[in-house]
């Protein structure tokens, strides 16, 4: 007897648990398998580049940290760092060892929100998102001493950051390095080996280096194919270039080296803070700058390595006072380019665990 | 990747292709940037594999496409732009016959600028939804007067 199927198109999304913020998948079924899957995106769009358009420079700073909202630092920095290179500005030393401090803390928290909703979709319900969460408190109480903000930070400034840090900044970064290592064995002793995520992930929607790199992939998603890519080593921008750190890269680019990938880079970030804080010395933080910020016509595009990929913002200046066009080069937005080739032919439930091995944020996709 | 050097470069294989160029950027035949794009991909000692972004320009008079490729074994980076003409349907065509990372990101140029890439698999709004109005990030751009009244999203 031969079975007769009829593909089923099933929308997942845009309100569903699994799909991280207003995103909507539209996957057709045949029987449980996946035939197609198109991405249905921007219902979260608030036109940031619109609005970028009709503010001055400085005031753009606050809309780059609602784009990918759990690295707001990150976004700052590529934003800053692109308006420097208008007018060829450069921040002080002590700025750049604090804007690296501030980046990579705030690659910590995106990588380990990344984890623990991973783990979730795998349906590891709560347990050890709230052991990720524990740790993103402590960084967040971080920023909160740096400026004041959790979340939407602003920290960053043209020239360097907003201000030093204060005097108790620095025994409480002390006791989190000393203290994130052994978080991070815990939580990688609840994962790593465990043999549940293993038989979920481990050869789960493959991708090859060939096609990472015609799907525009950045970041740990690309690194996690095998290609020994990353912003902070090919193209160095603040205090990148005098701290010492290891490319990670995966192997197999399944579900399982993307996760792996980014809690290795956990360890990477914590080794970059501490030489950091080491090598950090008595300074001004902060370039002294024009009160209105007004570049000269042309054109500029620093990209950095935010924790979701290449982050840049493309800036086309008139000799105004705003942007004449700003462009967001949003790495969560691009990395969706390979949906169809990870997941057709896999299963539903695999199907939210490659979403959720992206780690994308729906702030930068629909910016 | 200095303009210049991209002229010589590109001019030797497509003559007359590449039109001119300044510090960082070369601009090409609108017509051409898909052979251009393929020459820059795949010729040795070129190697562009990874097309970093698309986007678009409005300057009013004409829009120009601004192509960012990076060479992963090289680390090098390219800017290629095209100038296109023309407020109604400013066309050129299509590069995500060679990187598929190109589909988002020109469909996004073109919902929100309006410009439109021939050979496209799926050239439809993405950002905003089926049915509106007009291209939010041209420089002539009005917003509808208020009371909005958008039409249901789809």
């Amino acid at each position: 007897m031969t079975l007769h199927t009829q593909p089923v198109v099933v929308n997942i999304g845009p309100h569903h648990p699994s799909t991280h913020g207003v995103f909507r998948m539209r996957l057709t079924f045949d029987g449980e398998n996946i035939v197609d899957v198109e991405p249905v995106v921007g219902y979260l769009h608030r036109g940031t580049e619109k609005l970028a358009e009709e503010r001055h420079y400085t005031q753009v700073i606050t809309l780059t940290d609602r784009l990918d909202y759990v690295a707001s630092m990150t976004n700052n920095e590529a934003y800053v760092l692109s308006c420097e290179r208008l007018v060829g500005l450069e921040a002080p030393e002590r700025g750049k060892y604090l804007r690296v401090i501030a980046a990579e803390l705030q690659r910590i928290v995106s990588h380990l929100i990344g984890t623990g909703f991973f783990l979730q979709d795998l349906g590891a319900f709560a347990t050890p998102l709230m052991y990720c969460m524990r740790e993103r408190e402590r960084i967040l109480d971080l920023f909160e001493m740096l400026c004041g903000a959790r979340i939407t930070v602003s920290y960053m400034r043209i020239g360097g950051v907003f201000q030093d840090a204060p005097d108790e900044f620095w025994p409480a970064l002390r006791k989190l390095l000393d203290e994130l290592p052994r978080y991070i064995d815990e939580l990688e002793g609840l994962i790593t080996t465990n043999e549940i995520v293993l038989a979920r992930t481990k050869g789960v929607s493959p991708v090859t280096p060939e096609q990472a790199i015609n799907g525009s992939w950045t970041g740990p998603v690309l690194r996690s194919t095998g290609v020994d890519w990353d912003l902070r080593k090919a193209a160095p921008y603040d205090a990148y270039d005098k701290v010492a750190f290891d490319v990670v890269v995966g192997e197999n680019g399944d579900n399982y080296d993307r996760y792996l990938v980014r809690i290795r880079e956990i360890r990477e970030s914590i080794r970059i803070v501490e030489q950091c804080v080491k090598q950090i010395e008595p300074g001004p933080v902060r370039a002294t700058t024009a009160m209105l910020f007004k570049p000269p016509p042309g054109e500029a595009y620093v990209p950095v390595e935010a924790p979701k990929g290449e982050l840049g913002f493309y800036l086309v200046s008139d000799g105004s006072i705003k942007p004449y066009r700003c462009h967001i080069r949003a790495p969560s937005f691009i990395n969706l380019s390979l949906l169809r080739e990870m997941m057709v032919g896999w299963k539903m439930s695999d199907a939210i665990v490659s979403l959720g091995s992206l780690d994308f944020n729906m702030g930068e996709v629909d910016r | 990747m200095p303009g210049g050097q991209l002229v010589t470069s590109i001019n030797q294989r497509l003559p007359e292709t590449a039109l001119m160029a300044d510090a960082e950027a070369v601009w090409v035949r609108p017509d051409a940037i898909r052979e251009v794009c393929a020459l820059l991909k795949e010729t040795q000692g070129l190697e562009f594999n990874l097309l970093s972004s698309v986007t678009a320009v409005d300057y009013v008079e004409h829009f120009d496409v601004v192509y960012r490729l990076t060479s992963i074994p090289r680390n090098a980076t390219a800017v290629v732009k095209a100038r296109v003409f023309g407020r109604e349907r400013p066309t050129l065509p299509s590069v995500s016959v060679l990187w598929k990372g190109a589909e988002l990101q020109e469909r996004e140029a073109y919902d929100l600028l309006g410009v439109v890439f021939s050979g496209h698999p799926n050239l439809k709004r993405i950002l905003t939804w089926e049915g509106f109005k007009g291209h939010p990030l041209r420089r002539d751009y009005l917003e509808p007067p208020l009371p909005y009244s958008w039409p249901h999203g789809g």
